[in-house]
């Protein structure tokens, strides 16, 4: 079963201070996804990968087409679905992950990897003892926990970014470049992760120029070439070389 | 919790006000398109117009703008501070939101605001009695509500002032004696005496030091996360509006000229004067 179908999205910014000037990101994208399904999403920079990402989170406004999600209780358009819908969803379905760590200030390692759990679990110490796992796993190391990730080296603000974004398992999860700037060790660890959470049907799209990353992770390639998609094929032991 | 399309706090309709006597053009004539909420045929002042939006439980709405686009109107006729010129407001939490609490009468407004809402303006002074201490403060409002036990006031006012980390020792100065910061707290602490379903925030940063302004910030922010509180934030600092709020109307003139969550508005902003307003403050 589907669980995400792009219909001829297009994306323009329209840039009214720079006196109208319009920048096309994206044009005519068109696939779906099953549920379940890692898909690896490829192309240079500025080709629109990340664009892509955000219209499907509605951080961007998408200029035409549609975006049919099957969320739990139906099938919806990211498009046109109204912003409180858009909110539950983020609550309790969809994850976004982007490239850098962006938290709010003054709050501790732990309580940033915490925020989306502290909505489904009530009990702040069950949720910090599971954040505190998963840091371990990702070897962060404990005299971080309780330290503001601002200061933090970008290997470590990543390995906040990844903890935070996959704690509360979403249903469907959009992950920009996971594993940059980590070291072989932790990244197999978040392969590993996203694999089991791959197990438990969550579906994932993610953004990455890794090879190794690609390979180990998705069942599916799509690569972007100035906003339109060239290549969408599924990834088989012979197309990996 | 599933949410359905009519679960909301707060619906606000067509809210509008305008000072002096407007004529049929007046709002045709005003708005972001003349960058003016002046009528140029009557002169009066369109403060704002045809406001519309819900707000549903827990949710943080920001309103951003420049100076006189409106923001505090809005605020302050939600707060019903003052009268508004057409439109209607209503809340959940006074007679299940069947009727406009725009329109109730000043005894039922007075209820109102004293049970069902709460207000944190820009300068302490509005806000609080600076006759009376801190823990008078906040005992006026828990009076206002129908608490009268002098030990039960007590008790609340300290558990308030040790929330927003004032010393309860200082519960019997005046807020004059106080910081800046620590009045916005003690502030803070009288609006949410009552444990109310709505919060106002109106600029309640502005003019503190960066340092104090963390405080404010992360004291606001944990009472939205502890208590779940349902807020609507003024402010024309984009980063307070990204902290706190889930989502943002961008007003100009006196109109809403953009709604929507708080990421979108900030990363891909749609209107000219929100996309001027993102790229001059960030």
């Amino acid at each position: 079963m589907n669980i995400l179908e792009v219909n001829d999205l297009s994306k323009a910014f329209h840039l009214h201070i720079l006196n109208g000037k319009k920048i096309t990101a994206l044009k005519n994208i068109n696939f779906s996804m099953k549920e379940g399904e890692i898909i690896g999403l490829t192309g240079m920079s500025g080709s629109g990968k990340s664009s892509l990402m955000k219209c499907i989170y509605r951080t961007y406004i998408t200029s035409s087409g549609q975006i049919m999600y099957r969320s739990r209780s139906g099938m919806i358009d990211l498009v046109k679905a109204d912003d409180h819908k858009i909110i539950e969803l983020r609550k309790n379905e969809i994850t976004y992950c982007s490239q850098f760590l962006s938290v709010i200030p003054r709050v501790s390692a732990v309580d940033v990897v915490c925020e989306n759990l502290f909505r489904i679990e009530k009990n702040k110490a069950h949720a910090r003892v599971q954040a505190k796992n998963m840091l371990e796993n990702l070897g962060l190391p404990p005299e971080l926990w309780d330290a503001f990730p601002v200061t933090f080296s970008g290997g470590e603000q990543q390995r906040i970014n990844v903890a935070r974004a996959i704690i509360a398992k979403p249903r469907f999860l959009l992950i920009d470049e996971p594993t940059a700037s980590l070291d072989a060790r932790t990244k197999d660890v978040v392969i590993n992760m996203l694999l089991k959470m791959k197990d438990s049907g969550t579906s994932v799209l993610v953004v990455s120029h890794d090879e190794y990353t690609l390979a180990q992770l998705t069942d599916r390639r799509i690569e972007l070439k100035a906003g339109e998609i060239t290549v969408d094929q599924m990834v088989t032991n012979e197309n990996i070389s | 919790m599933s949410r359905n399309a009519d679960n909301w706090l707060l619906k606000v309709t067509d809210l509008t006000k305008i000072y002096g006597e407007p004529n049929e053009n007046t709002l045709a004539l005003t708005g972001p398109e003349y960058n003016s909420n002046i009528c140029p045929e009557t002169d009066s002042i369109v403060a704002c117009a045809n406001i519309s939006f819900d707000l549903y439980p827990g949710e943080v709405l920001g309103i951003v703008g420049e100076s006189g686009s409106g923001k505090s109107t809005v605020v302050k006729l939600l707060y019903l501070d003052m009268e508004q010129t057409s439109g209607s407001a209503r809340f959940m939490p006074y007679i299940d939101g069947s009727i406009n609490m725009l329109d109730a009468s000043s005894q039922k407004k007075r209820y109102i605001k004293n049970y069902l809402m709460g207000m944190v303006y820009q300068n302490p002074r509005d806000g609080l009695n600076f006759n009376f201490t801190s823990g008078g403060n906040i005992a006026e409002k828990l009076i206002m509500a129908g608490n009268y036990h002098v030990g039960d006031i007590r008790a609340r006012a300290s558990d308030l002032l040790i929330k927003t980390e004032i010393p309860v020792l200082r519960m019997d100065d005046q807020p004059v004696t106080f910081s800046g910061g620590m009045q916005q707290r003690v502030q803070i602490s009288k609006a949410i005496a009552n444990d109310p379903p709505l919060l106002f925030l109106d600029e309640v940063t502005t003019g503190l030091d960066v340092s104090v302004q963390a405080k404010v910030l992360d004291l606001i922010r944990e009472l939205q996360q502890d208590l779940g509180i349902t807020m609507i934030v003024v402010s024309h600092d984009l980063s307070v509006i990204r902290m706190l709020t889930d989502r943002t109307l961008v007003m100009k003139n006196g109109r809403v000229v953009e709604g929507g969550l708080t990421d979108q508005i900030l990363q891909d902003p749609q209107h000219e004067y929100s996309q001027l307003l993102v790229s001059s403050l960030l």
